[in-house]
Parts: C-alpha cells; sequence; structure tokens
C-alpha cells in the first residue's frame, strides 16, 4: 500500500508536468493540425533561460518574490521565442503541403536544441534549489514540498486555461478556429491572432513545465526536451488530440503509468512500457480518450 | 431607395494556380434588393462568394461596398463592414451548440444583440427550440437555417447565401425561401448564388447568369425566367 501511495504522489507530480506540456502540443494541434515538434526543445529552453534569469538577472536570490519573478520572466521569454517560432517556421508555410510543415517542425526542434548547445554547453546543468527541500513523512509516503508546489501550480493554470478557453470571447475565438478556419474568418475572427495566441499560451505553459523538470530532477541538458516532449507527446495522444481537457487527462494518466511501472516493474522499463501503451492506444482509440468529439453530419 | 448602389464588382478576375475560375465578371446590388448569380456546376458562383468574403484573393478587379474597396482588407474585417456570408455547405461548427454558433455569429460586435437573437429565433423557430444541441446533431435543414441565422447575427446590410436550398428536402427550401424573403423585407440587401434557377428567380428582383467564370446573362427575374437560354440551361424546357 505503501508502494501505491508513494507512486501515486510520484506519479501525479510527473503528470502534472506531462499535461502543462502536451497542452502546448494539442493546442497547436487542434488550430494548425500540426505536431509542433519544436515543442519539447521549447520546454527544454525554458529551463536553461530560467537558469540564466536566477543567475545573471536575480542574482540568485531564491526568495519567494524572486521564484514567482524567475517564472514570470522565463514564461514571458519563452512566449516571445513562441511567437517568433510562429513567424518563421510556420507562418510561411501555412497554405504549403503539411509535410513541409512538419519537415520545418523538425528543422525547429534541431535549431533550438543545438541552440540550447551552443549557449550554455553540452554538459549537464545543475539548476538551482529555488524551493527548500521540505519533506512530510505521511505515514510512510514521502511527499516534498516541491511535488506539492508543481501539483497546485499545474491544477490552477489548467482550471485557469480551461476557463478561458471555455468562458471568454478569445476562447470561443479558438474554439472556433479549431473547427473551421474559413467559417471562423467570416465571423470576423482574425486566425493570425488565434495562432499566435495559442503559441503564446503554449509556450507559457511549456516554461512554466520546462522549470518545473529543473526543479524536480535538477540535472538539465540541452537535448532533454526530445525525452520530455515525446511523453509530453504521448499524453496529448493519450487523451485525444487537439482536445485541451484531454491533455491534461492524459497528462496525468500517463504520468501514473509511469509511475506505477517504475515501482510496481523496474524504472529501466518504464519507457519501454508508454511505448507500448501509446501502441496500444493508436490500434484500439486512435481519437484518444476524449477524442474530438464526432457529431458531423453529412 | 432601390437604386443606390450599394456594392459593385468590377472586372473581377480570380484564379486557382493557373486555372482561371473568373474571367472578368461585372456586377452591382442596390440597396434592398435580392440578387440572384445562377449558374451551373464550376461555373465560378461559389469561387464569386468566396472573393468577396476575401476567402479568396482577386488576381485583379474592385470590389466596392459603400465606401469600401475590400479586396485589400484581410477576410476577419470583412463582416464588421456589414457584410455577411452563410457559405456554401453550411459550415455551422459542428461541435458546439446551435447557441454558441449563434453567438459566434456576433463576434464582430461587441456584445451580442438579445433583439437580434430573438429575430432569428422568430424566424427561424427550431433554432431555438434545439438551441442547446450540437449543430452538428441538426438536419441539414435546421443548419442551413442555423447558418442562415449565424449570418443575422452581426447585424449586416448585405446578406450573402451561397446555396441555400443545397442538399435540403423540398419543403424546408420553401420555409427557407420564405424566410429569406422576410429577411430582405426587413431591410436586409441579399445576394444569392443558387443551382435552383427557378426558386431563386421567383425570389429575386435581379440575377446574373455566371457561365464558365463569365457573366452570360442578366436581368430582371421576370426577363430572366422568360429567356429562352435560361429555360433551356436551368429549367429544363426545351424549345
Amino acid at each position: 500500500m505503501d508502494i501505491f501511495l508513494q507512486q501515486l504522489a510520484n506519479g501525479l507530480t510527473i503528470g502534472s508536468m506531462f499535461a502543462l506540456v502536451a497542452l502546448g502540443y494539442t493546442m497547436v494541434y487542434g488550430v494548425m493540425r500540426l505536431i509542433n515538434f519544436a515543442h519539447g526543445d521549447m520546454v527544454a529552453a525554458s529551463a536553461f533561460v530560467g537558469l540564466t534569469i536566477y543567475t545573471q538577472v536575480m542574482g540568485q536570490a531564491t526568495s519567494l518574490g524572486a521564484v514567482i519573478v524567475i517564472f514570470l520572466l522565463t514564461a514571458a521569454v519563452m512566449a516571445c521565442i513562441g511567437i517568433l517560432l510562429e513567424r518563421l517556421a510556420y507562418r510561411p508555410l501555412r497554405e504549403a503541403p503539411r509535410l513541409s510543415a512538419v519537415v520545418s517542425a523538425l528543422g525547429a526542434s534541431l535549431v533550438i536544441q543545438n541552440g540550447i548547445m551552443l549557449i550554455w554547453g553540452p554538459r549537464m546543468r545543475i539548476f538551482p534549489e529555488l524551493v527548500p527541500q521540505v519533506y512530510w513523512d505521511l505515514g510512510g509516503v514521502v511527499i516534498s514540498l516541491i511535488q506539492v508546489i508543481i501539483l497546485a501550480l499545474s491544477l490552477v493554470l489548467m482550471i485557469a486555461l480551461y476557463l478561458f478557453v471555455e468562458k471568454t470571447r478569445m476562447g470561443a475565438a479558438i474554439r472556433a478556429s479549431s473547427i473551421d478556419q474559413d467559417a471562423a474568418r467570416l465571423m470576423g475572427i482574425n486566425v493570425n491572432s488565434v495562432i499566435a495566441l495559442i503559441f503564446i499560451i503554449g509556450s507559457s505553459l511549456g516554461a512554466v513545465g520546462g522549470l518545473f523538470i529543473g526543479l524536480y530532477y535538477r540535472g538539465i541538458t540541452f537535448n532533454m526536451g526530445w525525452q520530455y516532449g515525446l511523453y509530453a507527446f504521448i499524453a496529448a495522444i493519450l487523451g485525444g488530440i487537439g482536445n485541451i481537457p484531454g491533455a491534461m487527462l492524459g497528462g496525468m494518466l500517463l504520468g501514473l503509468f509511469n509511475a506505477f511501472i517504475a515501482g510496481y516493474v523496474s524504472s529501466t522499463w518504464a519507457d519501454a512500457f508508454t511505448f507500448i501503451l501509446l501502441i496500444l492506444i493508436l490500434i484500439v482509440r486512435p481519437t484518444g480518450i476524449l477524442g474530438e468529439r464526432v457529431a458531423e453530419k453529412v | 431607395m432601390k437604386n443606390e448602389v450599394l456594392f459593385e464588382i468590377k472586372d473581377l478576375e480570380v484564379s486557382y494556380g493557373s486555372i482561371a475560375a473568373l474571367k472578368g465578371i461585372s456586377l452591382d446590388v442596390h440597396k434592398g434588393e435580392i440578387v440572384a448569380i445562377l449558374g451551373a456546376n464550376g461555373a465560378g458562383k461559389t469561387t464569386t462568394m468566396r472573393t468577396i468574403s476575401q476567402l479568396l484573393k482577386a488576381k485583379s478587379g474592385s470590389i466596392r461596398f459603400k465606401e469600401h474597396e475590400l479586396t485589400q482588407l484581410p477576410a476577419h474585417k470583412i463582416v464588421g463592414l456589414g457584410i455577411s456570408h452563410s457559405p456554401e455547405g453550411r459550415r455551422v461548427f459542428g461541435v458546439l451548440t446551435v447557441e454558441e454558433n449563434l453567438m459566434l455569429g456576433a463576434f464582430s460586435q461587441k456584445s451580442m444583440d438579445r433583439e437580434i437573437l430573438d429575430w432569428v429565433f422568430q424566424l427561424f423557430p427550431r433554432l431555438k427550440e434545439r438551441r442547446k444541441q450540437l449543430a452538428g446533431t441538426l438536419s441539414g435543414g435546421e443548419q442551413q437555417m442555423l447558418a442562415i441565422g449565424r449570418a443575422l447575427m452581426s447585424k449586416p446590410e448585405m446578406l450573402l447565401l451561397d446555396e441555400p436550398s443545397l442538399g435540403i428536402a423540398p419543403i424546408l427550401v420553401k420555409a427557407i425561401f420564405k424566410q429569406i424573403s422576410e429577411i430582405a423585407k426587413s431591410g436586409v440587401t441579399v445576394l444569392l448564388v443558387e443551382q435552383n434557377a427557378k426558386a431563386a428567380l421567383k425570389l429575386a428582383d435581379r440575377g446574373y447568369v455566371l457561365d464558365v467564370g463569365k457573366i452570360a446573362l442578366s436581368g430582371t427575374s421576370a426577363e430572366l425566367l422568360a429567356s429562352e437560354k435560361v429555360q433551356e440551361a436551368y429549367l429544363g424546357k426545351k424549345h
């Protein structure tokens, strides 16, 4: 039972990180039908940007205020890079065959990954201890302050995003654009602005995810975006790509799945089982758990 | 007030790659009129509508609405000027409810006008009954009502209707055409594209006949109905 509860806590923590990153994939896919392969590397870049902001801008301060500023600045920087990415790598290919955009996404991924290596070097860097090492022993289950923060902040961000998309005017514009871009234009919706907004939201959430990865795992490498990106991508497919609550659910489930495999089977096998899970989803339910509601009468 | 030119297309050329779809068409619409554009499949009717809304860009020529030249504007700016487009194939947002579709129709407005919503529900009571239902689960005719209702939500001066009768049960076509004439009576100018020439000319004041990207004929509805060419080509009568 202890293993179960411990892995439940661990699973929810990594699941929230997967979910935050998965939202970036799913929102871009929802509107553009494009897998933004550069998103994982954007997440990796966020950890390094956060590291530099901590050392260069904040003078290694770790007060609560300083940590909040680090998060906000990192999200802002990554949002700008996200807009730039869309302008340079995707917008010129908007009318091109879809394969061209996929190739461009892979290229952007390599550019960002190598960019991180050129700026911060190829060796693993240690992410600063922004959150004090506080642990609670709850009858055999150990939970850290960092886990609580990751889970709580992720939930707050996800609920805020959900409300934004479901209840606001811009949210309605996002939903309309993801269903039918031309029809959305006829309503007066500026689809270019919607796409820019999606990159801003996706990159900011990814930035928070990247900082969490740094805080939780401590060691950050220039090529880690590939691994975390892939996990988040699987989470997005698991929940139903293009579906926002789906990405949240998929992330959490994948985190739990991973933690339980690591807890009950072996952590070396966690990756293999994750990919087996992906294959099974694609065979049994290609549209994912919440998949796109199909209600169209022709 | 039917002699004030509200809308005018001049020498409009549009092509898809190297294939010319419109080879220099000109037409005008006066305030308060219902004008029909007729023609066979592939004549360029939908291309004309999509170019007016700037979903397609013209190769040359001009499209004027009041004092605005439309060809230089992005598509999302058009509805705000007072031209609303109910597109071919309806294009309702299938996974959203009827009500959400109508709210999106009012996106170009600062806020949704309850009176317009009530008017749309009065024109098409079915929509009111089904307002919580997903648009994709409506019948074809109901989706058409929704597409027209959604277009009305932006309080247009001119309404573009692309094939409102396409794939719809005849009894509903009749009902929808009746409501189109109601809409026109309320002061909205209507530009209508139809393959169903008879129904369209009954409704319209004037019409243009498009034939492979060119205007082949134009005139009042009575003239067109009487024209042998129209009768032969679109009304199935042999002389």
